[in-house]
């Protein structure tokens, strides 16, 4: 399975919505993911990908990783299995 | 009803091994938070916190003892020597079976259990030390403390995460206010540093990595301590009779649920619980020259308990002073109540505040009088202690100078 689909799958599965109901310029905000939901889903992208997330719920907007929408986490883990492999 | 005064106090945390040592650190702004040291640390990302150090645990406890208390009782035993010491208390007869014991923690015999864990899964033992279980129970602190020192009275364990020993002292001061117990012996402790308690809070994502600087804008996260601070309640007619040295009295305490989320706090929860405790101890907001917070540096509590500070006193807000300090010894979780109230009498009796170190940076969302970085002398007349733990439990303790 691509990264896309593989971290579709696991935000939807934290918003209890169907893959097909989130899409790629969804927030997770729109999508209805509180900060619990959010270090749960990252912490589920870890364990997918075998990756650390560079994340502090404390200062999200300063934690080197985009959580702004599931495009830019997607563009995250890239990035992350590059410089981690 | 009884008044309730303090005449004995106890602890160990990372800023000292007992009292005099520990308000001296606090007078000071000194910072417990250092490296830790244990093994698998460098499995952790978070390596920081208020370890106590430098701690001989064979000059306090034979080998027999040392095979039954795990390091939290350990400390908790420190502490109550310390604190019945002090208040010269000698407990026989009548007295024993009415005084008790109701103390705080949250995570039991943590060091126990990763290490009895770490034998059978990681090296794949199959039999365990047989003191195991009464290691590591919520109440082996508790009971520890009854036997050495022969309470007989209601004895047990509270556990609400990081407010326990404020409900524990909450309803110890209730025991002697309400008659039940002339004398209890009450407070708090936690020892969770060690690689699977680091590593469960690891997880949650709140911790930092570098210092925990509460209210300073730039703060980001919380940095855990381990001790435990033990304190003498009794009752003032009892402490009168055979003139004992009064540090504070106890004057009120509320405590209320958020019922609302797991991990995030809330204002209205925080302030039913401070508006409550004045209510009980009859005091007006203005009488409040003091509060300890209970400011964990991360970017939720701080924003919400300055808010809620705001809500409650109004205007005399901007006059009062409050500091947390765990910016010194860490966050205690279940013992972080007690080693904080040592500063609520340091601001009471001696009429010095202790500070909120590494305060950087104000943040508009926490604009009250921190006492940043240095300790200031104030006389105070009443100070409360607050207490707002996972899970929306809150309690808050009013203390009044004993004058």
């Amino acid at each position: 399975m691509d990264i896309e689909k593989r971290v579709i799958s696991i935000i939807a599965e934290q918003a209890m919505l169907e893959p097909s109901d989130v899409t790629l310029d969804s927030s997770l905000e729109d999508l209805g993911i509180d900060s619990l939901g959010l270090v749960e889903a990252i912490f589920a992208i870890e364990e997918a990908f075998d990756i650390n997330v560079p994340f502090n719920a404390n200062e999200p907007s300063e934690s080197d990783f985009d959580i702004s929408s599931v495009r830019s986490i997607m563009d995250g883990i890239q990035r992350l299995i590059k410089e981690q492999s | 009803m009884k008044r309730v005064v303090i005449t004995g106090a106890g602890t160990i945390n990372a800023l000292g091994g007992d009292v005099p040592s520990t308000l001296e650190a606090m007078r000071e702004g000194r910072c417990g938070i250092g490296p830790l040291e244990f093994r698998d640390v460098e499995r952790l990302s978070i390596r920081i916190g208020g370890q106590v150090k430098g701690y001989d645990a064979e000059a306090a406890f034979n080998r027999q003892q040392l095979s039954l208390y795990d390091r939290v009782t350990q400390f908790t035993l420190i502490a109550a020597r310390e604190a019945i010491g002090q208040s010269g208390l000698e407990f026989s007869g009548e007295l024993a079976a009415r005084a008790g014991v109701i103390l705080g923690n949250s995570g039991g015999g943590m060091t126990t259990l990763d290490e009895n864990y770490r034998s059978v899964y990681e090296d794949g033992k199959n039999r365990v030390h047989p003191f195991v279980v009464p290691k590591l129970m919520n109440n082996a602190a508790a009971s520890h403390v009854s036997m050495e020192f022969n309470l007989k009275g209601p004895s047990f364990t509270v556990s609400t995460a990081c407010a326990s020993s404020n409900h524990a002292m909450a309803q110890a001061f209730q025991m002697v206010h309400g008659g039940l117990a002339p004398v209890m012996v009450t407070g708090g402790s936690e020892s969770m540093l060690c690689f699977g308690g680091v590593k469960a809070w690891e997880g949650l994502r709140v911790m930092s990595k570098d210092a925990c600087r509460p209210f300073s804008a730039n703060r980001n996260g919380m940095v855990q301590g381990e001790g435990a601070g033990i304190f003498v309640f009794e009752d003032y007619e009892h402490a009168r009779a055979r003139g004992a040295e009064i540090m504070a009295e106890v004057i009120g305490h509320a405590m209320s649920s958020d019922a609302a989320d797991i991990v995030m706090p809330s204002k209205q929860g925080a302030a039913r619980a401070i508006a409550g405790a004045m209510q009980d101890a009859r005091v007006n907001p203005e009488d409040v020259g003091y509060i300890n917070a209970h400011g964990t540096g991360t970017a939720a509590n701080d924003k919400t308990e300055s808010a809620a500070v705001a809500d409650v006193f109004g205007a005399h807000a901007d006059n009062l002073m409050m500091s947390s300090t765990k910016s010194m010894h860490g966050h205690l979780i279940g013992g972080t109540g007690a080693v904080e109230l040592l500063a609520c009498i340091m601001a009471l009796r001696d009429g010095i505040i202790a500070p909120t170190i590494g305060y950087q940076e104000p943040d508009p969302e926490c604009a009250l009088d921190v006492v940043p970085n240095v300790a200031r002398e104030a006389k105070v007349e009443v100070a409360l202690s607050n207490a707002f733990a996972f899970g929306g439990l809150n309690a808050v303790l009013a203390l009044r100078r004993f004058a």
